[in-house]
């Protein structure tokens, strides 16, 4: 597979969205290591657990004081929702043994997204790994130089990244939203997570807009 | 073994099952009419839920705060059909002016 991002439009979106997420794992490293985690630990939850939002619960809740069992809980919680993504790629990658494996690993948020946004399987299956191999790489390529440079980095706010990685998200969920139905799914998604947030622990009010999704599923 | 050497390797290991569970699903649960159409919804509400989350929360609570103009440059950015680059970067430049500046 050759990826040619002046040419292909699929490959063109990947990246982007490869790039501009794993230029967040500087902060993610620099939370790290803020939080009292070794550059080894950091660099092992972006190697092995994968998966930003539930990483940054781990480091926020350990640095706060948190228990062991609370930071797996909710990291737990938070990756629930790769397991609904995997559901809706294994149809499409239609992968056994070591390839499933490695798909697994790479069955995120941003692969998902840029994957479902295609037009035919071929194009899913290019969007899926070109997304997911790339956050791969400079997700933890990044997490290494902000676990390195912590202090030099310092607020990722200064540098607008707060904003950047919530803005990519929109960029992901607006060509979803084509009927006014879609629209009131979102907001009722978003309306409902808000609600949630100051009366449930981290991750509680995320996962639990998947009720919706089943309300409004249910019938045609 | 140190809590922060359990929170890692047990956080890693749910969220790998949590990936492999769903991509070894049974096929034929999936050819329902019904789980396809709540299936299609799901990354909808979720990404959704984490836009509202990332752009308004701050641990617990709710904020206003630079953040809110980032992603309101975006959403501009998006109505005009702007690449996603330029998205993403408005929308940083935005916030990171207002953070730097107030």
């Amino acid at each position: 597979m050759f990826i040619n991002p002046k040419t292909n439009p699929v490959d063109r979106t990947a990246l982007s969205v490869a790039f501009t997420v794993g230029l967040y794992g500087a902060a993610f490293g620099a939370a790290g290591i803020t939080a009292g985690f070794s550059i080894l630990q950091t660099c092992l939850l972006s190697l092995l657990l994968f998966s930003g939002a539930s990483q940054f619960a781990v480091v926020g809740i350990m640095g706060a004081g948190g228990t062991a069992i609370s930071a797996i809980a909710t990291a737990t919680l938070l990756g629930f929702r790769n397991a609904l993504y995997g559901i809706q790629m294994a149809p499409i990658l239609k992968v056994t043994g070591i390839k499933r494996i490695l798909s697994a690993q790479i069955t995120i948020d941003e692969s998902t997204a840029v994957a479902t946004l295609q037009e035919n399987d071929s194009d899913r299956r290019r969007g899926f790994y070109v997304t997911g191999i790339g956050v791969y790489v400079f997700w933890n390529l990044f997490t290494y130089l902000g676990a390195l440079g912590a202090s030099a980095i310092g607020d990722p706010a200064a540098w607008g990244l707060d904003a950047a990685v919530p803005a990519a998200f929109c960029g992901l969920v607006w060509p979803r939203i084509k009927k006014k139905r879609e629209f009131l799914i979102t907001a009722a998604a978003i309306a409902l997570a808000l609600l949630l947030t100051p009366i449930t622990p981290a991750g509680v009010p995320i996962i639990t807009t998947v009720i919706l999704a089943v309300i409004f599923g249910w019938k045609k | 073994m140190t809590a922060i050497w359990m929170a890692v390797i047990g956080a890693s290991l749910t969220a790998f099952l949590n990936k492999y569970i769903g991509h070894s699903v049974p096929e034929k649960w999936l050819d329902r009419p019904r789980f396809k159409r709540i299936n299609t919804l799901v990354p909808i509400v979720l990404l959704s839920a984490l836009v509202g989350i990332q752009t308004f929360a701050q641990g617990s609570e709710l904020v206003i705060d630079q953040r809110v103009a980032g992603v309101a440059v975006a959403l501009i950015a998006l109505k005009f059909k702007a690449p996603f680059p330029v998205v993403v970067i408005s929308a940083a430049i935005t916030s990171a002016g207002i953070y730097n500046l107030f």
